[in-house]
């Protein structure tokens, strides 16, 4: 089975985020970029598959500007045996990427997609939701727990309140929550060999897809900020404070 | 035309979050019809008949809706959605799994997890984990949006006299099958709609220290919360977890106990009203948020402030 991974390029998680003067978006020159935390997550649990043998092979694909290319070489070292750029001004909308997404299922045929369950930039939560709409599968979000039967795949997902097991026909699409496995570390010679894993580069005009504008991005500001308050010397005073000051007890 | 609001209850009562989504669908148009969709959940409708502003409630109820799945419960709006300018459903788990998927197959985009109605079509909404607040203009015809409950205040339970009109189910498509689940049973309230929160991080240690913390909960009647790295180090249940891409909390009184505050921590709790932490290492970030800071060891502090209480 082939398992589709598709990832994203986005600010490094340690970096705070700027807002440009002019309120158009947030500064992202000269910024640390990685590979989504949650597309890690993917990647990683998409190498164990074919560790595990139930994975024959990991394609990866991002869309983005040429420079995503490098998040495509991290998901090679760290495993990922082929990837695909789908090659684009700016990073698309959600419901773009999932158009696109789609259109790369067409052709490779994978068993099972894995993505992140959101990207840390636009916080969105929409992409692999909208691609398996798009594709006719199942879905599987928030996953903590995912286990591969023949022509199945069980999925403990992380739920409000607790966790839920639901169980897909192939293929489907899984995304994938913060606990489903902790990703390794490329070494150094995994690091070398990714750089002559084949990687293929695509437009949108290639697969057919012609990218609308569904949203407008009006305004970007900086949160309003909480100042800090004041330190208290004791128990007592704090149990002061939030009585007669601040009145929350 | 009307603005269509998904419901989320468990069958027997509604939660919380739906309110809170009646007021924010309420500031984008007038008309607002209710989808209760799940199995033997007539009390559901009969809750959110009575829900101030609600014209209409539509009724599904069918074994397919029991768990609220993506794919039947999608198809389902998907068929009813062309006939509404909005159709609206809280950010829960529930809501994130499911609109994605509604929106796509209507071909219009979603606005997700907003925390501001600026007209019909244009919404606030967080990005970078807080850290921005962009304003969207949503172009499509059908505006497909989730809403972050803490963004608006819950709509009055009562008062309303819906009618209840009945909607047919679909057949399902047998793409996915529910095979369980395990809900964390407490007696403690809700930790998204608690009036006060009480959070830990790694700083409590273990597992069994978080008992301190409970029992500070459980004296000022509060929910208990715990930071990524609480939850990662298998102190606490998963979902207790505050923060970017946890819960997102703005309680009157929120507690941090033993948490540094990094910025997806803060993310999930900076709108509360008034913070509180407690930590021994006075330049932890956590405090920078906070407008009553105490260091101190929280195996000292915690106990003492629960028995003066």
């Amino acid at each position: 089975m082939k398992v589709l991974v598709a990832v994203k390029r986005v600010i490094d998680y340690n970096v705070k985020v700027r807002v440009k003067p002019d309120n158009t978006d947030v500064d992202l020159a000269n910024v640390k970029m990685a590979l989504n935390p949650f597309c890690e997550i993917a990647v990683e649990e998409a190498v164990r598959l074919k560790e595990a043998g139930v994975a024959t092979e990991v394609v990866v694909v991002s869309v983005g500007p040429k420079a995503c290319q490098e998040q495509i070489r991290t998901a090679l070292a760290l495993g990922a045996d082929r990837g695909i750029q789908i090659e684009t001004e700016t990073s698309p909308e959600p419901l773009s990427v999932a158009k696109l997404l789609a259109k790369i299922v067409a052709d490779e045929q994978p068993g099972l997609i894995l993505l992140g369950k959101q990207s840390i930039d636009g916080d969105n939560n929409q992409t692999g939701q909208m691609l398996a709409a798009l594709i006719g599968s199942g879905q599987a979000t928030f996953a903590s727990k995912v286990e591969v039967t023949d022509g199945a795949v069980q999925v403990i997902r992380e739920i409000d309140g607790g966790l839920q097991t639901v169980q897909l026909k192939l293929p489907a699409v899984i995304t994938t929550d913060l606990r489903l496995n902790e990703p390794r570390y490329a070494k150094l010679p995994d690091i070398m060999k990714a750089k002559k894993k084949p990687l293929d580069v695509k437009t949108p005009a290639d697969l057919g897809v012609e990218l609308r504008e569904h949203l407008r991005l009006l305004k970007v500001e900086a949160p309003s900020q909480r100042q800090a308050g004041i330190k208290v010397e004791s128990v007592d005073e704090l149990i002061e404070k939030l009585k007669n000051e601040a009145k929350v007890i | 035309m009307a603005i269509l609001v998904i419901a989320e209850h468990d069958n027997q009562a509604l939660k919380g979050a739906t309110l809170n989504t009646v007021t924010a669908a309420s500031q984008m148009g007038s008309d607002l019809h209710l989808l209760v969709a799940g199995n033997a959940c007539q009390a559901v409708a009969e809750q959110a008949a009575a829900i101030a502003g609600v014209s209409k409630v539509l009724l599904a109820d069918a074994p397919q809706y029991e768990h609220e799945m993506a794919e039947s419960l999608g198809d389902l709006v998907v068929s009813i959605g062309s006939q509404y300018t909005h159709l609206v459903a809280p950010a829960t788990t529930n809501g994130k799994n499911l609109m994605p998927r509604v929106a796509a197959q209507l071909d219009v985009a979603q606005v997700s997890d907003i925390i501001g109605v600026e007209s019909a079509d244009t919404f606030r909404r967080p990005i970078y984990a807080g850290g921005a607040i962009a304003t969207v203009q949503a172009l499509d015809t059908i505006k497909v949006v989730t809403v972050r409950g803490t963004g608006f205040d819950a709509a009055p339970a009562s008062g309303g006299s819906a009618a209840v009109e009945t909607l047919e189910a679909l057949p399902d498509a047998g793409l996915a099958t529910f095979i369980g689940q395990e809900l964390a049973k407490s007696d403690r309230p809700e930790l998204t709609s608690a009036r006060i929160v009480v959070s830990g991080g790694r700083g409590l240690g273990s597992a069994e220290n978080f008992a301190l913390l409970e029992k500070l909960a459980d004296k000022l009647g509060g929910a208990v919360g715990a930071s990524r790295a609480a939850v990662d180090a298998g102190f606490v249940a998963n979902d207790l977890q505050v923060g970017q891409t946890g819960k997102i909390v703005a309680p009157e009184l929120y507690i941090a106990v033993g948490l540094s505050g990094a910025i997806q921590h803060l993310a999930g709790m900076k709108d509360s009203k008034v913070i509180v932490a407690i930590n021994k290492d006075e330049e932890a970030p956590i405090f920078q948020v906070a407008d009553y800071g105490l260091v101190a060891d929280l195996f000292e502090a915690v106990p003492e402030l629960e028995q003066k209480l």
